[in-house]
């Protein structure tokens, strides 16, 4: 596991269940939650954050020697928020029709707090390669969960995944409308923490993994 | 300047006013930007532990994004959209933010410190609060939406994260004594409340076709 010993490797893996973001730090689960009602306005949703995490963490790291303090957070927002302008031009140009549902979340991403976290807790203080992983593993970590909870939420809202129908759909499918509404995105995020605390909680325990 | 704004569309046309509580009622309730729209998370579960301090971010917020959604309504009319930059939106939008939060704090400061002192934290907690850039995108979305239109929003939608944020404080002091299993404790059990929250308000539905 040598991957696993350097800094940036460890960054990586610890952001996917140890450090997650969405639930050990109830981070930045503003921007993406609202497009959980259909897988694939989620994978999307979720390639534009790792994206912007990676790279702007990146770019941070790189500069962290050549911004002055003061200004910090300001130059840090103007970063992000270039890297966001780019996954938006994408989207509005890829795939149209899911912009115009998905639009104002797409530019909501600036000031989803993981990424900025992460550059303040991470990349202003450590090396490019590290930061990346760091980047991506926070943006990984924080879509494993929404993609779990959009699974939930299409398959019972709709029926579909990825807009194809589940098999015998007719035969034992039932509509549940409160998966559709937003309140079943909170229901599913509290029951996904759930899971995940009370897991994390019994392993710490036990004595197990730190 | 805002109620000169107002003032000459209410009196041509009466249904003007009716139009405007519509807007303020669907962004207060039905489409709250916290419980329909999930904005403004992350402050909400960190800040509502406590009653006196989520009334004080509720009203900053009710504040700051009354006045950004208008300045945001303004540059994006008269200058990003003439001079072809709409593009860049999202960085002109969240530096009217940052600096009107600043302007804010400043003022407070200087003429009222004991205010600052209540507020202060809150105040530039407010820049990263999705809620805020959320509304100003939102409101472009609706593109009849003029100026009296979008500080309305604006208001509206501050108020609804105030009602929620409150509603949510109230429950959570009387719940702090209650046994909760360990792994739902926190932000879990905040996240099944707000949940429940949000089906009263999916009733407020009917009210606005």
């Amino acid at each position: 596991m040598a991957f696993k010993d350097t800094a940036g490797g460890k960054a990586l893996i610890q952001n996917l269940w140890h450090e997650n973001p969405v639930f050990r730090q109830m981070l930045g689960i503003c921007s993406t939650l609202a497009v959980t009602n259909l897988l694939k306005n989620t994978l999307l949703m979720c390639g534009g954050l790792i994206f912007t995490a990676g790279l702007s963490s990146l770019t941070i790291s790189l500069l962290r020697k050549t911004i002055p303090k003061q200004v910090r957070m300001m130059v840090q927002v103007l970063i992000i928020a270039a890297y966001v302008i780019i996954v938006d031009t994408f989207i509005r140009a890829q795939f149209p029709d899911i912009h115009k549902t998905i639009g104002p979340y797409v530019g909501l991403i600036i000031t989803n707090c993981i990424i900025m976290g992460r550059a303040e807790a991470f990349a202003s203080k450590n090396p490019a390669w590290p930061s990346l992983l760091d980047g991506i593993g926070a943006g990984l970590g924080y879509s494993l969960i929404l993609v779990i909870i959009a699974l939930v939420r299409e398959a019972l809202g709709f029926g579909t995944l990825m807009g194809i129908p589940l098999p015998a759909r007719d035969v034992w499918w039932y509509q549940w409308t409160i998966m559709v509404m937003p309140p079943g995105a909170f229901f599913m995020l509290a029951l996904v923490a759930w899971f995940g605390n009370a897991t994390l909680l019994k392993r710490e325990k036990n004595g197990g993994a730190k | 300047m805002i109620l000169a704004a107002i003032q000459p569309v209410v009196q041509s046309e009466p249904n003007v006013l009716a139009q405007l509580l519509v807007i303020f009622l669907a962004a207060a309730f039905t489409e709250n930007i916290l419980l329909a729209r999930f904005l403004g998370m992350c402050s909400f579960l960190a800040i509502s532990r406590q009653m006196k301090t989520s009334i004080g971010l509720g009203f900053a917020v009710v504040f700051v994004t009354t006045f950004t959604a208008a300045i945001n309504w303004l540059l994006h009319t008269y200058v990003m959209v003439p001079l072809g930059i709409v593009f860049l939106e999202y960085i002109i939008f969240i530096v009217v933010i940052a600096a009107f939060v600043q302007l804010v704090e400043m003022i407070i400061e200087r003429f009222s410190p004991s205010l600052y002192f209540s507020l202060g934290i809150f105040l530039p907690l407010i820049t990263v609060n999705c809620a805020i850039l959320g509304v100003s995108l939102f409101m472009l979305n609706k593109q009849s939406f003029g100026l009296p239109e979008s500080l309305i929003f604006g208001f509206g939608s501050g108020i609804g994260w105030l009602i929620a944020i409150v509603l949510m404080a109230g429950i959570r002091e009387q719940i702090k004594e209650d046994k909760i299993p360990p792994g739902l404790r926190g932000a879990g059990i905040t996240l099944i409340i707000t949940g429940i929250i949000a089906l009263a308000f999916v009733a407020f539905s009917g009210m606005i076709k």
